[in-house]
């Protein structure tokens, strides 16, 4: 059954060395809070699974926690490349890490797989694409009433999965809307899913009967963390800070600089002070 | 309409190639300025689609990254990733697959993935993303770059994207049935395969360009079609209707970073 606890609590409870773990949220309602705070507690030899790695996998992986990545695109969405996952790929700092690289949707129809209970996900994909040469798990089948051949990935089930979401109700349900992106399939996918939200409300008696609401029984945790997107963003609260993703672009260029950053802006600091770094973007949403 | 850089001239020279019933899946940079631009003039009613599940969307300004609000704010409506891929895109429902390219050869096969040995990269670039499914289920596939000699090469690192292969009937070898890249829109020229080699063919020089200046910034030798155009100028309603996107764009861009909170 559901708890709603701390965000220091929901992580350590949930998140354990050596895990396979998806932080989910395409561009939007990205978990940086949770990754923070997994950070701030040092877990190591992560499996770390994600469509677009961006800023919070660069962080994990800049500060040794990522054993393995699983993604579609390595990049800083708009901007370039992430830096720190780059230095890891090319030059094994600060350790080396496996890789496993997909297109996004190969990444898409093997998180649906393991949401269905499946083994892998079939699909028409990868035709002409390099990456079969070098990922062993991408694979092919052929369609047993038409002949056609087709591609084959192995679901993904992680051990647990984080997403950050609009609202949770008193009984802990959870409401995602906007670019829902991945976020349904990588939960009922996990074995664990730890949900942080905006805020808290009474009931969802109003809302329209078709949005995108988790059941409470399909969560391990809840934390109430408002901004804890950013710079990501979160549909109807705040818009994307745009400048940050810019500016991520020369933290990261530099590993003394990228060290600093992260002392300053997450280890030294709580879930608590997201809230103030969304003020801006308030009125933007 | 005197007065115009290279990139305008590359990105209203590729809007011009979309149509009002289009239903065009967005690359990210300079596809997306193109499509946003055909919008704003001549195709008011094109569908764009961008791959966070944004289905008929209508920024006012250029989105920094594929998933930004305003892309769901102004949707006809937004579909999770799975049905995109799936549905979408798979199911056939794309037009034009509009793409950029880091290296690219002759025969339209894209490398985003790495410089170098996979393994062992120089530069390890972004990868994929969307694009290897896009450049085989859209019915068809427009490019757009400016050119370099390390752009544009005779032999690409990684095919992260299928164009047509080694040339000819490749794609059909492969069992992929879509047309692939059938426009090539450069800062120079525009580019259309040859029909029976599918060598990238330059069919329309832009105002000014040379052929000279088309092979120096080339990595392969360029063929020249035997009646080659003159691309038309930008027209003043296409060249200010960019500049006012980029304008409104820039300044999206960079505001939220200015009142930060301490």
């Amino acid at each position: 059954m559901v708890k709603f606890l701390p965000l220091n609590d929901a992580v350590a409870e949930n998140l354990h060395d050596g895990d396979a773990v998806a932080f989910e949220g395409f561009t939007h309602l990205i978990p940086t809070a949770a990754a923070h705070e997994a950070i701030r507690q040092g877990f190591r030899d992560l499996t770390l699974i994600r469509m677009t790695p961006d800023l919070i996998y660069d962080q994990m992986i800049g500060m040794g926690m990522a054993k393995k990545i699983i993604f579609s695109y390595v990049g800083n969405p708009g901007v370039g490349l992430l830096r720190r996952a780059r230095d890891a790929i090319e030059n094994s700092f600060p350790r080396a890490i496996e890789i496993e690289e997909h297109s996004h949707a190969g990444m898409a129809n093997a998180y649906e797989a393991g949401a269905a209970g499946l083994p892998c996900a079939v699909f028409r994909g990868y035709r002409g694409a390099g990456l079969v040469a070098v990922n062993p798990n991408i694979k092919s089948v052929t369609c047993p009433f038409t002949g056609e051949v087709l591609a084959a990935v192995p679901s993904i089930r992680p051990d647990v999965t984080f997403i950050h979401a609009q609202k949770a109700d008193k009984k802990g349900n959870v409401l995602v809307e906007g670019i829902v992106g991945i976020q349904k399939e990588a939960v009922l996918a996990a074995k664990r899913a730890v949900v942080t939200v905006e805020e808290l409300v009474d009931n969802f008696d109003d809302l329209h009967p078709n949005l995108t609401v988790l059941p409470r029984w399909t969560i391990a945790a809840i934390s109430v963390v408002p901004g804890g997107s950013h710079p990501s963003y979160t549909h109807g609260y705040y818009a994307r800070d745009n400048a940050a993703y810019l500016e991520w672009d020369e933290i990261a260029a530099d590993r003394e600089k990228f060290q600093a950053w992260m002392q300053a802006n997450v280890i030294e600091r709580t879930a608590d002070d997201f809230a103030a770094r969304v003020e801006h973007l308030r009125s933007a949403a | 309409m005197s007065g115009f850089t290279p990139n305008e001239m590359m990105t209203i020279a590729a809007s011009r190639a979309l149509k009002n019933d289009d239903v065009c899946f967005v690359g990210i940079g300079a596809p997306s300025a193109a499509c946003n631009v055909a919008r704003l003039t001549h195709a008011p009613d094109i569908t764009l689609i961008y791959e966070s599940g944004t289905i008929g969307t209508a920024p006012d300004v250029l989105p920094l990254s594929i998933g930004d609000g305003e892309l769901c704010d102004t949707a006809v409506t937004t579909v999770s990733v799975p049905e995109m891929f799936r549905y979408w895109l798979q199911g056939g429902r794309i037009s034009i697959g509009f793409l950029g390219a880091a290296q690219l050869d002759k025969f339209g096969n894209i490398n985003t993935t790495v410089i170098g040995d996979y393994a062992h990269p120089k530069t390890r670039l972004p990868g994929g993303g969307g694009a290897p499914e896009i450049a085989t289920s859209s019915k068809e596939i427009y490019i757009t770059m400016a050119q370099s000699k390390r752009g544009m090469v005779e032999k690409i690192d990684f095919f992260t994207s299928f164009g047509h292969g080694d040339g000819g009937d490749h794609r059909q070898h492969l069992g992929i049935d879509t047309s692939g890249p059938t426009l090539l829109i450069t800062d120079l020229a525009i580019w259309k395969p040859d029909p029976v080699t599918k060598e990238f063919t330059v069919v329309s020089l832009h105002p000014g360009v040379t052929r000279q200046q088309v092979q120096e910034t080339c990595g392969w030798v360029v063929k020249f079609a035997d009646a080659l155009e003159e691309t038309p100028s930008p027209t003043t309603l296409e060249l200010t209707t960019l500049r006012d996107l980029q304008a409104r764009t820039k300044a999206a861009h960079e505001g939220s970073g200015k009142q930060k909170a301490a």
